[in-house]
């Protein structure tokens, strides 16, 4: 079984300290961890670091990966792409990348049924800078998950989809990390889609890790508090379910 | 009945995704096929045109039996054309392919041999020799021109992969950086031309112009060589060169070394763009053009974009060859003249008539 363990670790850039101290304890495969936090309080630089982007102190354990297999897939903010690339290419240079230059059926036959499973096969003969900001999150997500890795990092990947994809591309996620038995790090805004979707959540503030722990133990007014500067609670809604209720932003 | 229906229906925009796929495929490589005709019959075309034109079928069986051919047609063919018409290949092939990887690393439109001073400095470094006699690369009297024209221009280059080598440099730093070693070497090259006697000023007019009438073998068989040498390193990087046209966070989450992949590339085309240009002069307008051509017919899929701007570019040097011979009877337009004004044309109708979402 895959295995991620993160010991003091920090990103670096020059001789900048943009994050530290981020420990963790064992996450396992088949795991959903909310990466949340204010803006720029280093969550992508966190990504950065684990996927070996980015330099700093600290370790990165990644245990249980069999040889040849993708240990771990990145996919960064949404970029607007000027590519002359379809969909569809732009996917096969995912699925491709360190590969050979011949694409193989049943390798083209996976991104169908990846595309499929995204419900974006209508978009595949479409060029990448005609596509939406959601449009291309959705590609982006693509692009990752057709490298079958063990980890997969996330970092927004709802922020321009509306509410329905949200929510069909986060139970993909979820379906997928259960089938696959896949840790999935995922930077959310929206703390519901945490509390509903996500194990674990790491909270980071001010270059730092605030907390880690599982979503419900996590995610509580003192939170909204202390990180978010907002007061509010969590409550059980009518479904039984937790949500978070926001009043206002603290001044 | 129903149930089957159902299935169709599932199946068929599954199957079809990848089958749009495989028929791109497919007309890409028709479309290369094509652009390969095309450079084989506008080099057949090159070799017949002339003071004296010659029935294109009498020059293809001069090549494939030479014996049986007349000694003169044999002479002027094999002796004084094909050295130019292969050099207009070689040197278009390697300006459109420098071109396009220049553009791909720097993620701009706009990049060339002259948009970074390679070409420029490449001809102050000719001036230098043709005004004052300098030979940079001492005892060595033969090539002192295209020698002196390609030292300065790797040192052009080789001060662009300093640069980029330095922490905090963007792409766009380097396209800037470029631009300003194009005004530093016209500045050079303009002083020279001040200082030059009249016979060194047209000397030195004469080779900012471009020409391939100097070509000889040798200058054929470096240029082939570089090329030979460059586009095999060029197609083991094909992923990873297309990927970088996703961005260099994408590209860089893909597992792709983008600043080793930026500055190897660099030293290769660099290479590319300099051995040219010192053999034949100025010819801007290829590193430009034949790349975005290129690109508008295959899309940037590096596995044909490459070849494409391969063949693009040879097939528009060989045009313009032709063109060149053909435009005043009896002379030869340089060829740095002829095919900014024969391309200029062609490109504004190719950008006209494409839709926009196929180039860049």
């Amino acid at each position: 079984m895959v295995s991620l363990t993160l010991e003091g670790v920090g990103t670096r850039y020059g001789r900048k300290q943009v994050l530290a101290d981020v420990t963790t304890p064992t996450i396992t495969a088949g795991t959903m961890t909310a990466v949340i936090g204010p803006n720029a309080a280093g969550k992508s630089s966190l990504f950065r670091r684990i996927a070996g982007m980015a330099s700093g102190p600290g370790e990165v354990h990644i245990e249980g990966v069999p040889s040849g297999e993708q240990a771990l897939a990145y996919l960064p903010q949404d970029t607007n792409a000027t590519a002359v690339l379809t969909v569809f290419e732009s996917v096969v240079l995912a699925a491709k990348q360190g590969r050979s230059l011949k694409v193989s059926e049943e390798e083209l036959r996976d991104i169908d049924s990846l595309l499929a499973a995204l419900r974006i096969t209508e978009l595949a003969s479409r060029y990448l800078s005609e596509l939406s900001g959601g449009q291309r999150q959705l590609v982006g997500i693509a692009q990752s998950l057709i490298r079958r890795p063990h980890i997969l990092l996330m970092d927004e990947p709802t922020s321009a989809l509306d509410l329905h994809r949200q929510m069909e591309v986060l139970g993909l996620v979820r379906s997928l990390a259960d089938e696959r038995q896949m840790i999935v790090m995922i930077a959310l805004h929206d703390l519901n889609h945490a509390l509903g979707y996500c194990d674990h959540a790491l909270v980071i503030a001010n270059g730092r890790m605030h907390r880690f722990g599982s979503c419900n133990d996590t995610i509580d007014q003192h939170l909204l508090r202390e990180v978010y500067r907002v007061d509010g609670h969590v409550e059980l809604n009518s479904l039984n379910r937790p949500q978070v209720v926001l009043n206002a932003p603290i001044y | 009945m129903s149930a089957e229906g159902v299935a169709v229906k599932d199946v068929s925009p599954i199957a079809s995704a990848s089958q749009d796929y495989r028929a791109s495929v497919g007309r890409r490589v028709l479309i290369l096929v094509g652009l390969a005709v095309a450079v084989l019959i506008s080099f057949a075309v090159d070799l017949a045109t002339g003071p004296y034109n010659y029935p294109v079928t009498d020059v293809i069986a001069t090549l494939f039996s030479p014996e049986n051919a007349d000694t003169k047609m044999r002479v002027i063919l094999w002796e004084i054309r094909m050295p130019v018409a292969l050099m207009a290949l070689t040197v278009g092939a390697s300006l459109s392919v420098a071109g396009a990887q220049m553009q791909t690393i720097l993620a701009n439109p706009l990049a060339s041999p002259f948009t970074l001073g390679i070409s420029a400095a490449a001809g102050f470094g000719a001036a230098l020799a043709l005004v004052f006699g300098v030979a940079l690369v001492p005892f060595v009297s033969a090539f002192v021109i295209p020698l002196n024209a390609f030292v300065m221009a790797m040192l052009a280059a080789g001060v662009i992969y300093f640069f980029s080598r330095m922490r905090g440099v963007t792409v766009e730093t380097i396209v800037l950086l470029g631009i300003a070693l194009v005004f530093t070497f016209n500045a050079l090259q303009a002083l020279l031309q001040y200082l030059a006697s009249e016979q060194a000023l047209s000397a030195v007019v004469f080779w900012t112009m471009g020409s391939l009438v100097k070509a000889t073998w040798t200058k054929v068989a470096v240029t082939a060589a570089v090329l030979a040498a460059t586009v095999p390193l060029f197609i083991r990087q094909a992923w990873s060169l297309t990927a970088l046209r996703l961005g260099d966070a994408k590209a860089e989450s893909l597992g792709v070394n983008v600043k080793r992949l930026r500055l190897t590339t660099l030293i290769l085309v660099s290479l590319l763009a300099a051995i040219p240009v010192s053999f034949v002069g100025s010819i801007g307008f290829i590193g430009l053009v034949g790349p975005h051509i290129a690109r508008m017919l295959v899309g940037e899929d590096q596995r044909f974009f490459m070849p494409a701007s391969i063949l693009c570019g040879a097939l528009l040097l060989s045009a313009t060859s032709v063109l060149s011979k053909l435009l005043i009877p009896g002379a030869i337009l340089p060829i740095g003249v002829a095919t900014a004004l024969v391309g200029v044309p062609f490109f504004f109708s190719l950008i006209f008539s494409s839709r926009r979402r196929n180039s860049w």
